[in-house]
């Protein structure tokens, strides 16, 4: 993100430099009031919760009468979640990976080292930008660990794992459903005004209440596909009951309610590509398969990427989903990091609570970061 | 330009790739209609009539009943309209300040250059920390606070001049737009803390009061106010501010009388996108509110606890607050698309 926000601050010629030479006290005064109370708000609501967040993670909250006892206890928070009795909410039970399990971790760890590869080939490599590749990639590589280890037929996997699932695989069917919808909205069709502002709908409706109707709908017994259920046999069996079932739940849901935003933005950046390029490639006699990939495509890749990591830091914080579709269950199977940060504050366990919440914000920056430097940089290039 | 460009479409589809193009967006259509339409019908159900197995066509297999509104806004009218009310007015307010806080420091990130020494910016948070340190070593703050903010002024003259780097308005922009990547629930907890402390020193309410969402969201919501005008703000000529400044106006009156007017399509999308935020969030409002300042997100959710799952009342309730969202979205589509891809194409 900081590459670009600062190509286009240069690019951008109208930022007068004349009222500096001759800015007089009052103006100055103006230019401060113009941007001070942003600041401040932002200040006061990034550092300070960051940093009491963080010496909250620390300790231990009593309530008691007339306020509250704050004790430190060290790293306990952190030990609980990450090795001690809430291992199996937050990391997920493991177990011996399947075969499958051993060859998709495979691929990661070689795709991983061919990037590695690639990147001190070619790139110019500073000692400390190496060090923070390593320790990237030894991230992705113990995140595909424990993502395999848990997801194999013994292993449970926990809310980190879980909230991956339903931050990628959501963001994955969104981007191509709403992909797919924009090329064909994007045609000359008669009524596309129609579809464009049905297709709308979902984002403008409360996730809570997305979250009751896809409980309704996946009901087996009163549900409006209820015949359809009982037709091949899962009748009687509510779907909500089965872990991988309920995941899927809410990714469906996740997905109806995001698609429109991937559809909306990527119908406006087609819309907005050079006609020229496309009427030279018909003319040409270029069939429309190549049309997207060779015009159409790298025309969307910049805002695509923007779209990717806008949905990307917004999914991390899914919350509502899981706890109003299935409160987390069965168990804790549909539990996202911010769910549990939940339940362990409603339990009075606010230090766990912070100390999963601080978890949270190192992955998300983790994986934003790296996004932007890996994809996001890339892709800008090619446009 | 649009009119230009649907002149020279250059999508133009065949016969079959028409046909089949109508099959797919239909059935789209239908996957986004049918969860609405359901909820639709579910309202107008009797409680026999939902667990009898599924009815879908009122009149024709099923006699719709009003018992369900009528219960809604009669018999428990006040546990509804109370946070109705409370959605209405925190989503506005909290838009509207944050639409108008965002547009000005958005406006002068793009007019105005400024110059923040990166070393004061270190001092500054240097002090916070130790600041914070100070009072968890149970120092009280109403002296750690002072001290930090004169050790702070301080250093403003004596150090400044020899401080060479200094921060851009890129700068500023990116760590503003960046505070969308912290989690919320890592905000929240020290803010529910924060509250709770201030209601027990000085008596005045913050939490489960309307007051204390307001703030939360006008923070949540400014750096997507930044992000999106300040990409608008651009693209607006700067002659006629110019124009202005040589006639004497101040920057105020340029940035009310010339730039606002101008970017009423963008401040029309960018506020039509945070209100939704505002009135369909949950996490916040699950931290910070309980019984008075209760939002409908809430009382939609507590359903399930109270009464388990009564499918007509939620969808009554669903139906009344999401009513007037999509009403809006339907009139103000065009303005959507528009300002929110301004802001994602520059990121």
């Amino acid at each position: 993100m900081a590459t670009t926000v600062k190509s286009s601050i240069t690019s951008n010629q109208n930022l007068s430099s004349a009222p500096r030479s001759r800015a007089g006290a009052s103006d100055r005064v103006t230019r401060a009031l113009f941007i001070w109370p942003a600041v401040i708000i932002l200040l006061f609501f990034s550092i300070f919760p960051l940093i009491v967040s963080l010496w909250l993670s620390f300790s231990r909250l009593r309530f008691t009468r007339g306020g509250v006892e704050i004790i430190n206890v060290g790293w306990a928070n952190y030990r609980k979640i990450l090795l001690g009795s809430e291992q199996p909410r937050i990391l997920g039970v493991m177990s011996q990976p399947s075969v499958e399990g051993w060859i998709f971790f495979a691929i990661i760890v070689v795709a991983l080292i061919y990037l590695m590869v690639q990147y001190i080939r070619n790139e110019r490599v500073t000692p400390i930008g190496f060090i923070l590749r390593l320790a990237l990639n030894l991230f992705l590589a113990a995140l595909a660990w424990l993502a395999v280890s848990t997801i194999s037929p013994g292993g449970r996997p926990g809310a980190l794992i879980v909230t991956f699932l339903y931050v990628f695989v959501g963001i994955a069917l969104q981007y191509l459903i709403g992909l797919g919808l924009a090329l064909l909205t994007a045609q000359q069709l008669p009524g596309r005004r129609f579809f464009r502002v049905v297709f709308l709908l979902p984002m403008m409706i409360t996730p809570v209440g997305v979250a009751f109707m896809f409980r309704m709908l996946t009901d087996t017994v009163v549900g409006p596909f209820s015949p359809v259920w009982k037709a091949i046999g899962l009748g009687g069996t509510s779907w909500v009951n089965n872990p991988w079932g309920a995941r899927a739940a809410v990714i469906i849901g996740d997905v109806w309610q995001w698609t429109p935003f991937m559809f909306i933005i990527l119908l406006a950046a087609i819309e907005a590509q050079q006609v020229e390029p496309v009427e030279a490639a018909i003319v040409d006699g270029a069939n429309s398969w190549q049309i997207f990939r060779y015009i159409t495509l790298p025309a969307i890749l910049p805002v695509s990427s923007a779209l990717v990591l806008i949905r990307m830091i917004e999914g991390f914080k899914i919350i509502d989903l899981p706890n109003v579709l299935t409160n987390g269950g069965p168990g804790t199977a549909t539990e996202s990091l911010t769910l549990s940060a939940f339940v362990f504050w409603r339990t009075l366990d606010i230090g766990g609570s912070a100390a999963v919440a601080y978890i949270l914000l190192i992955v998300v920056t983790i994986v934003s970061v790296a996004f932007v430097n890996l994809v996001r940089r890339r892709f800008s290039e090619v446009a | 330009m649009i009119t230009f460009f649907r002149r020279s479409n250059p999508f133009r589809p065949s016969p079959f790739q028409m046909v089949l193009s109508y099959l797919i967006l239909g059935f789209w259509t239908f996957v986004v209609l049918f969860p609405i339409y359901w909820l639709v019908v579910t309202s107008f159900k009797l409680p026999s009539q939902v667990t009898q197995g599924p009815r879908y066509i009122p009149f024709v297999d099923f006699q719709p009943s009003l018992h369900a509104w009528q219960y809604i806004f009669v018999d428990v009218r006040n546990d509804t309209f109370r946070p109705y009310v409370n959605t209405v007015i925190v989503g506005l307010v909290s838009s509207i300040f944050a639409l108008f806080i965002g547009a000005s420091s958005a406006y002068a990130l793009v007019r105005f250059r400024y110059r923040p020494k990166l070393g004061l910016v270190g001092v500054f948070l240097a002090l916070v920390v130790l600041c914070v340190i100070a009072i968890a070593l149970e120092i009280p703050w109403q002296l750690a606070v002072p001290i930090a903010l004169a050790l702070f002024i301080i250093a403003i003259p004596t150090l400044s001049p020899r401080m060479k780097r200094s921060l851009g308005n890129s700068d500023i922009a990116f760590w503003m737009i960046s505070q969308r990547i912290l989690p919320p629930v890592a905000v929240i907890i020290p803010v529910y803390v924060l509250y709770q402390q201030i209601g027990n020193a000085t008596g005045f309410k913050l939490l489960d009061t309307r007051l204390g969402l307001i703030i939360v969201y006008i923070a949540a919501n400014l750096p997507i106010v930044v992000w999106l005008l300040r990409d608008y703000f651009q693209s607006i000529p700067i002659e006629l501010e110019e124009c202005a400044q040589i006639d004497g106006a101040s920057p105020l009156r340029i940035f009310w009388s010339i730039v606002l007017p101008l970017s009423v399509p963008g401040l029309v999308a960018t506020f039509l996108f945070i209100l939704v935020f505002a009135w369909n969030e949950y996490l916040f409002a699950l931290f910070l509110s309980s019984s008075q300042a209760q939002t409908m997100p809430l009382t939609v959710a507590a359903q399930n606890a109270t009464r388990g799952p009564q499918w007509w009342y939620m969808s009554v309730l669903i139906l009344i607050m999401i009513a007037p969202v999509i009403v809006m979205a339907i009139v103000l589509e065009r303005y959507i698309a528009k300002g929110l891809l301004v802001g994602a194409v520059k990121g």
